[in-house]
């Protein structure tokens, strides 16, 4: 047995017997470094004849194989075991609490907008808007609402000067004025927003939010408004069956005009909509009076069309089951948190309204 | 409006039910708001039982008696009657009912300490006898009564009360609601019988109207009725006047009232001896004063329509009449006027004296003028079927003359507005029988409105009576089309979505609050802003209109702190308004935070500082498109933010301001922090810059960092030192870091360290040492130059 060889068993034994990483990197350089037992045998060639050194080289790679093959399998084993020992070392108590984490809310009455956004959008209306602070003519006598008439006395308003030309608006509708002025028929959007009037009680606050729709065009007329109506009120409470019935009314603005009742039933004081022997009136339309459409430059021999007025707060009190309007405002963080809607729940067609 | 079904037979002959009428009313725009038994002058006496007579504990003659009313529970009453004890079956008058003797409205007492609710009857109390000596003593087989009506009631009828649309004046009589459901075929519309007097006396007395400008009184009709003997209703007529929800008064006054809620006719009784020489319908002068039957005093402005005698104000025109001239019990000569009194006039009058009035209800929405007649003449066949007399003719001044308006209606404009076939038949049919008259004119029909109609004004009008009488549900549900005019959100409002649920997924709740706000804090809020005042606010703390999100948002704030909720986010995206004129109103979002922890957790999170909003903010910002590197840093900001801890962003180009953040100013309120992000102004950004995004450069050649710190002045910001350096090569320098900032030992007290990473790297060479020295040394220099810091050695 040569020397070399001995070595190599040598060596075998080392790397077999070694405990840690580092006893093993000393190893390796004895070994496989410049001047280790590989190299200088390798060195020993040199004096060798052409036949003898093929013999030679070949058991020198043979060991070298041998023995780096050992000592991967034995570092790897030992860089395991440290790992094993280290963990078994660590432990956090994970029961404890997380970091924190938020989840905001969307108001009920944003979210409901977008809901109802996202229903009209289906057949192609598009949003509009108007400002907050209105003159007394878009919110009035565009409107064909008289001076001292007493369909006035329906909105108590909220006015910025003495001679009562500028006030907050008492409805929507003026964005109707603004959105026909402004453009050219046909007409087919809705308008949400802030509306006011000097209310406060029980039921009444003195802002509250409006929906506005307005569908202008040559040949719509009352069956287009049912139909309208009878689609946003089905797709809006989610509900397979759900009594309608249109009931003639008046408002200045529209001729004929009607308010639409839906059917409820009460169960354990809270509302069931859908069908029951109650009735609750949700919203105001008709078909646009002449005058306004005279009044907005559309020539009403030409074109004709509907516009309804929906009270978004209500609607959001129906559908999600809260009592008191006045709540809404309150920003009482116990009801935000309770009424209020994940951000990522996105009122969107292929998803759906609501989880 | 009030009616029962009793009452409408009387112009209607229909076999429809009660419940019928009900649905068609609703169906034909007259809403019923209520349908509720009616009130008879006895109906509130009731068959109960004595179950216990205890003595009175302060007085000797009174009892203290349990008495069983059908109801769960017994109730106290005190009686002084001798026989009023255990077992007694006897009559009971509750609170709010009258007693037929003395006309006396009940109400709960404290008879010596002890409460009555109520009380038990004697015959003579309930005018059934004289007798008085006792409570009345029924036999036994009321056992099963009780609780029970004990006067049986002719009068077995609902009160429907109607909320009558302000077009709808006709309806606010009997009259007109029959007639509408006789269009709909609900019975025959009976016709008002012609009224005949035997005899009359001549009119004696003058009346003229003035010929005043805005002159209200248009026609005034009136007679005299002399020798009556005024006294109380007969049944059926008390009857009537109770199921209205009024008081019966005395025959005269329940009389004009009984016309005035079966015709819609409006008249008032005078007493006439008390009636001063003439009438004369004026306007008043400024200061005249009149003491009307409200038994207020009013004092007159110019103008307001009254009624006058030589003496002065008998009456305010269409509104309310006067104490001096009312009748009375004992009044024996009366006059009663039938008007007519312009809306708008009235309407004006009424409001500037604040009265309301059944007359002033009826006469601002259009009284029908071609009534005087009809209403002078059934007042005065009641009065002198009840009270006697003799009635004088019937006097009428007029000084306009009112003529049907005629409308030329095309009746194909019936379809095209409700989009189903109707012949000019069926329309010719439903607009007779209310009342039109048709004559057809070659294509076209000529209808001749009725003056009780004041609401019909063109042809548009007549589609609604038509399809009102029809019924909606014979309108077919057309499917709505999808077609689209234009996108459903604009650039905008897209925005506004974006923003509010950005912020809100930050963990901030979004509250809606007022628009308006309370002054004393909108001024701490309204920087250069003007006041806009609500002339009529519904309470002074909700006086203004707010300049800003945070006076709201911070009140609300600190009631939920109140509630011990020490750690919220809150946030509201809505208008501000910056004047009074429409449109003159930004949208800001505004957020506010709050945390209150004195102590850590287990984690070592502490109080929120300036950093935690900042990122809320800028992570919006970048979230609602705007590039990081395109947000210029200032540390300028409001007066209401901490003027050392508070900063404003604006586009690169300093042209638009995108927000505010910081701490909010502590003497306005304690460690809370808030931003603010003027939507607007970012959109209009947005919209300068391409939708296009720039095209996407990846450089593969090594990127090199060096590590410099800067001593630099204390009043000097960090954004300085960053945009000095970045200054230097925009294409070579990719990325500033700032890693630490130093204050304190080893460094002059009026400086501090700033160290920062720098990413170099080029697009189109790897670069050597001598490129990346060169850029350091650049770096320095510039830095030096724009801020005067020193590399620290």
């Amino acid at each position: 047995m040569s020397e070399f060889e001995k070595k190599v068993i040598e060596f075998k034994e080392k790397i077999k017997n070694s405990k840690n990483l580092f006893e093993l990197n000393q190893i390796s350089s004895e070994i496989f470094s410049k001047n280790g037992i590989i190299n200088s045998e390798f060195k020993k060639l040199g004096s060798l004849s052409p036949d003898e050194k093929k013999n030679f080289a070949a058991n020198i790679n043979s060991s070298k194989k041998e023995l780096s093959e050992l000592f991967s399998k034995k570092s790897n084993e030992v860089l395991d075991k440290e790992i094993i020992d280290k963990v078994n070392k660590e432990k956090i108590d994970v029961t404890l609490p997380e970091k924190d984490f938020r989840i905001g809310k969307v108001h009920p009455v944003s979210q409901v907008i977008d809901e109802i956004s996202c229903i009209f959008s289906e057949v192609g209306f598009s949003v509009e808007e108007g400002p907050d602070v209105e003159n007394e003519y878009n919110n009035f006598t565009a409107l064909n609402t008289p001076k001292n008439h007493p369909a006035k006395d329906m909105h108590d308003t909220f006015y910025l000067d003495e001679e009562m030309k500028t006030l907050l608006r008492t409805h929507t509708s003026p964005v109707q004025v603004r959105t026909m002025l402004k453009g050219k028929p046909p007409f087919k959007i809705i308008a949400p927003g802030r509306t006011y009037r000097s209310d406060s009680d029980q039921t009444h606050t003195p802002m509250f939010h409006q929906l506005e729709g307005l569908h202008i065009d040559k040949d719509i007329n009352m069956g287009h408004l049912k139909g309208c109506l009878n689609y946003f009120i089905k797709e809006f409470f989610e509900i397979e069956k759900i009594k309608m019935r249109f009931r003639p009314s008046h408002f200045p603005f529209t001729e004929p005009s009607a308010e639409v009742d839906i059917g409820y039933r009460m169960e354990n004081n809270k509302i069931i909509i859908g069908e029951g022997d109650k009735w609750l009136e949700i919203l105001g339309c008709g078909m646009v009076h002449p005058n306004v459409l005279r009044n907005c430059k559309v020539d009403p021999n030409k074109f004709q069309g509907f516009a309804f007025g929906i009270g978004i707060d209500r609607l959001a009190m129906l559908k999600y089951g809260i009592n008191d309007l006045r709540s809404f405002f309150e920003c009482d963080y116990r009801w935000l948190n309770h009424y209020g809607f994940d951000p990522l729940d996105v009122p969107t067609n292929y998803r759906g309204l609501s989880r | 409006m009030k009616f029962t079904k009793d009452w409408l037979s009387d112009h209607l002959n229909t076999k429809k039910s009660e419940q019928q009428i009900i649905e068609k009313l609703n169906g034909i725009g007259l809403e019923v708001e209520n349908v509720e038994h009616a009130k008879s002058e006895l109906s509130d006496f009731i068959v109960a039982k004595i179950v216990k007579a205890n003595k009175h504990p302060n007085a000797d003659r009174l009892k203290l008696c349990d008495v069983e009313i059908g109801a769960k529970e017994t109730i106290k009453v005190v009686c002084g009657a001798p026989n009023a004890q255990e077992g007694l079956l006897t009559i009971y008058a509750p609170p709010g009912s009258i007693i037929p003797k003395n006309g006396m409205k009940l109400e709960v007492t404290k008879i010596r300490g002890e409460t009555s609710y109520g009380m038990l009857c004697s015959e003579a109390e309930l005018k059934l006898s004289k007798d008085s000596g006792g409570i009345i003593s029924l036999s036994q087989k009321y056992t099963g009564s009780i609780g029970k009506p004990y006067f049986k009631s002719k009068n077995n009828n609902n009160v429907i009360e109607l909320s009558i649309t302000p077009n709808r004046p006709d309806c606010l009589g009997v009259r007109g609601i029959a007639r509408d459901l006789y269009a709909c075929g609900y019975g025959n519309l009976k016709e008002i019988k012609k009224v005949k007097f035997s005899k009359t006396s001549k009119h004696t007395l003058r009346v003229k109207i003035e010929k005043d400008k805005n002159q209200a009184c248009s026609i005034f009709g009136s007679c005299l009725i002399k020798n009556v003997t005024n006294k109380e209703s007969p049944r059926w007529l008390k009857d009537r006047i109770l199921s209205l929800g009024l008081r019966p008064i005395s025959a005269v006054v329940d009389v004009t009232n009984y016309v005035m809620f079966d015709l819609n006719r409006p008249l008032h009784a005078y007493d006439l001896d008390k009636i001063k020489n003439s009438i004369t319908v004026r306007n008043s002068k400024r200061g005249e004063i009149i003491k009307a039957l409200d038994n207020k005093t009013y004092t007159l402005k110019e103008n307001m329509c009254v009624i006058s005698d030589d003496m002065g104000p008998l009456g305010l025109g269409g509104i309310i009449g006067g104490v001096r001239s009312g009748t009375e019990m004992d009044t024996k000569n009366i006059l009663i006027e039938s008007a007519y009194f312009d809306p708008i006039i009235t309407r004006k009058t009424s409001k500037e004296l604040e009265i309301n009035s059944d007359a002033k209800f009826r006469f601002e929405r259009g009284i029908d003028p071609q009534s005087v007649k009809e209403g002078l003449e059934m007042a005065a066949k009641l009065i002198i079927k009840i009270c006697g007399g003799e009635t004088s003719n019937i006097d009428i001044q007029e000084t306009k003359k009112f003529k049907n308006k005629i409308i030329k209606f095309n009746s194909k404009i019936v379809s095209k507005i409700i989009g189903i076939k109707i012949n000019e038949k069926d329309v010719i049919n439903i607009l007779t029988k209310l009342g039109f008259e048709a004559k057809k004119k070659s294509k076209l029909i000529e209808i001749k409105i009725p003056t009780w109609r004041p609401d019909i004004f063109g042809e548009i009008d007549l589609v609604e009576e038509i399809i009102r009488i029809l019924g909606f549900d014979n309108i077919k549900s057309i499917e709505p089309k999808k077609n689209r005019l234009k996108p459903t959100l604009n650039f905008y409002q897209k925005h506004f979505h974006l923003a509010q649920r950005s912020v809100a997924s930050k963990g901030y709740y979004e509250t809606i609050t007022w628009s308006f706000s309370d002054e004393k804090i909108n001024n701490k809020f309204k920087e250069n802003l003007k006041t806009i005042k609500i002339i009529n606010p519904i309470s002074s703390e909700l006086g203004v209109l707010r300049n800003s999100l945070y006076p709201n948002l911070i009140y609300y704030m600190e009631k939920n702190l109140n509630r011990g909720f020490s750690d919220q986010s809150l946030f509201e995206i809505g208008p501000v308004f910056t004047s009074k004129k429409p449109g003159d109103q930004i949208t800001i979002v505004c957020g506010v935070k709050k945390r209150q922890h004195d102590e850590q957790d287990h984690l070592g999170e502490k109080k929120i500082d300036v950093f935690d909003i900042k990122r809320d903010l800028i992570q919006s910002l970048v979230e609602l498109g705007v590039d990081r590197n395109e947000m210029l840093l200032k540390d300028i900001s409001p007066s209401y933010y901490h003027p050392g801890i508070s900063g404003s962003i604006f586009s690169k180009d300093k042209r638009s301001l995108l927000a505010h953040f910081g701490q909010l100013h502590p003497k306005i309120i304690n460690e809370t922090f808030g931003f603010e992000i003027l939507l607007e102004n970012l959109v209009n950004l947005k919209k300068k810059n391409k939708k296009i995004r720039n095209s996407l450069v990846l450089s593969d050649y090594q990127k090199s960092e060096r590590d410099f710190a800067f001593l630099i002045s204390k009043n000097m910001n960090a954004q300085s030192l960053v945009d000095a350096i970045k200054n230097t090569d925009e294409s070579l320098i990719k990325k500033i870091k700032i890693f630490d900032v130093y204050e304190g030992e080893n460094i002059p007290s009026d400086k501090k360290s700033i160290a920062l990473k720098v990413t170099i790297q080029s697009d189109d060479k790897t670069l050597n040492d001598s490129d990346l020295i060169n850029i350091s040394d650049k770096i320095v220099k510039s830095v030096e130059q724009h801020t005067g810091a020193q590399l620290r050695s």
